[in-house]
């Protein structure tokens, strides 16, 4: 838009060679950046919405192909009324929570250790390279094995998974830390643990964080696809039983959650990312 | 404290960077190193630092460090290495908290040294905030913090643009005065070398060597007024560098 404009701007001002006549120099610098525009988000959301019920209600969409919105609201306002919302998200959560914070902690520290240790390095990290393109979903069965049907392989499969993306983002940033400024921790005497501590971790925070992110919506996937091998509760086990039985309106519940879950924890990790890195601008 | 670097040479792979290098720092004395770029002056002063092994020769240091010196050798750097995540105040206790400086003892160096460098009102600000000229005053905040018997000093003017740098170098000179610091600075601005320096160590191109060393009798105090005696100075070893200088311009370098 603001290229017509310039564009008309410099055929308004006619290339006279009259000297006395100024015109002012056109303006070419606009676009390529980015306004924030907070409202048009949920502008966007609702009328998506409106749309789709507006066609669900008029017949111009199947209800076999896609219920309505308000259907889908219908059912996850009969999943809280009967109670089986908290059945299912506490499950789903717990899950989530045991298995990412024991994979991320895991992850840190092995991570750490590939980034500091010569040893550790050649030895761990040819391991994980190797291991972290297999789908961790694909080694349910031997979780299961392992860890038991109930709720062992399950967190053994988010663990796993958020494992590998952890160890990878921490030995990164490690890697990463300004090496001057681990000089500079030496050459005042510093101990090592204290050059780890308040060097070598804190440079390194912003790409663990960044792995958060990753190793988030990872987890979120396994645990899906766990949910949905032999578990009575959880919001996998909720989609897939909806799915079975076609309710197509418990299926869409089901899938907003999962994505309200999502957001909530990207907002958490945001949340993180301003009081941990609020010395980066 | 002395500092006496002994026949110092060093390599790097195949290339020999340093060349049987020996000269002394005395009580209370500047020496200024210059040398066309890559000579190996960053090297030397790691070497004479401890934060690198020469292949060669060897770095020494005699006589007691003064009452209280936590860290006898301390560096300032070119690129201020200042931790991004911590305070002004921060930075400078880091180097303190190691050394069990803690609590009423740990606040009142802090204020101390950071009254000393004009820094008390930015004590809270984060390093971002700073313009280069502040952050090196950190920096040296900082190693004046662990009463350093030598400073090595890196480059520490090259990063900052030449008002500043001018501000900083009074900085300095007051400090010397004050607190008769010896230290070891390298520059590649012959200018800096001959305000600050008793003496300048030229090195040769590499492999480094020394082409000469220059003696400047001239109390630090007063070379502020006589500009022109040190302009002479400053042209005499610019004639020394200059052929060094080309050669190395010209040169390719294999190494990173
Ligand atoms: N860690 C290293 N590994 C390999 N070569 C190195 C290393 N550090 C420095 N060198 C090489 O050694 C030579 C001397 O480097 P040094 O940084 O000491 O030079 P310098 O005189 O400080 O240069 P400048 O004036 O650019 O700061 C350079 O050619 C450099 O490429
Ligand atoms: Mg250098």
């Amino acid at each position: 838009m603001s290229h017509e404009t310039a564009a008309s701007e410099a055929s308004a001002a006619p290339a006279s060679a009259d000297p006395a006549v100024q015109r002012p120099v056109p303006f070419r610098g606009g676009g390529f950046v980015h306004r924030p525009l907070g409202s048009v988000a949920p502008v966007v959301f609702l009328a998506i919405l409106a749309l789709w019920e507006i066609g669900a209600r008029s017949g111009f969409i199947s209800p076999i192909a896609l219920p309505a919105p308000s259907e889908a609201f219908g059912a996850l306002v009969d999943l809280a009324t009967t109670g089986m919302l908290w059945k299912h998200l506490g499950a789903s959560l717990y899950r989530l929570v045991v298995g990412w914070t024991l994979g991320s902690l895991l992850g840190i520290a092995f991570g750490l250790a590939i980034g500091l240790f010569s040893l550790a390095r050649s030895g761990l990290l040819p391991l994980v390279s190797a291991l972290f393109p297999v789908p961790k979903i694909a080694l349910l069965p031997l979780f299961i094995i392992w860890f038991g049907i109930g709720e062992g392989s399950k967190v053994a499969t988010i663990l796993f998974g958020t494992f590998f993306p952890t160890v990878i983002a921490t030995y990164a940033g490690v890697d990463n830390v300004d090496r001057n400024l681990i000089r500079m921790g030496q050459s005042f005497g510093l101990s090592w643990l204290s050059i780890v501590r308040k060097i070598i971790v804190p440079g390194a925070m912003p790409a663990i964080l960044s792995g958060f992110r990753i190793s988030a919506s990872i987890a979120i996937v396994l645990l899906v696809a766990a949910e949905m091998i032999g578990a009575e509760f959880g919001i996998g086990a909720y989609i897939l039983m909806a799915g079975a039985l076609f309710a197509l309106d418990q299926l869409i519940a089901g899938v907003a959650l999962l994505s309200v879950l999502g957001l909530c924890i990207s907002w958490l990790i945001g949340r993180a990312e301003k009081r941990l890195l609020s010395w980066r601008s | 404290m002395q500092l006496a670097l002994q026949n110092i040479s060093h390599r790097y792979g195949g290339t020999t960077v340093l060349d049987d290098i020996s000269f002394t720092v005395d009580d209370g004395e500047i020496v200024c190193i210059v040398g066309p770029s890559g000579c190996g002056k960053s090297t030397l002063l790691r070497i004479a630092g401890g934060l690198e092994r020469p292949a060669g020769g060897q770095a020494l240091v005699s006589g007691a460090p003064p009452e209280g010196s936590l860290n006898p050798l301390t560096y300032i750097f070119q690129d201020f290495a200042l931790l991004p995540w911590r305070t002004v105040e921060g930075n400078v206790s880091l180097v303190l908290e190691d050394h069990g400086i803690n609590g009423r003892e740990r606040r009142a160096v802090i204020a101390d040294v950071l009254a000393r460098t004009n820094l008390t009102d930015f004590a809270r600000a984060l390093p971002r905030q700073l313009s280069g000229g502040m952050k090196q005053r950190v920096a040296i905040a900082r190693a004046l913090a662990v009463k350093p018997a030598i400073m090595l000093m890196d480059e520490p003017l090259s990063a900052l643009d030449s008002q500043t740098r001018e501000l900083l170098m009074d900085d300095l000179i007051a400090l010397w005065s004050r607190e008769r610091f010896s230290a070891c600075y390298v520059t590649h601005n012959l200018n800096e070398a001959v305000r600050l320096g008793r003496r300048i160590v030229v090195l040769s191109r590499r492999p480094g060597r020394i082409r000469e060393v220059v003696e400047i009798e001239m109390p630090l105090a007063e070379r502020a007024e006589r500009l022109a005696e040190l302009e002479k100075l400053q042209r005499r070893v610019w004639e020394i560098m200059r052929e060094e200088a080309r050669e190395a311009d010209r040169e390719i370098t294999d190494v990173a």
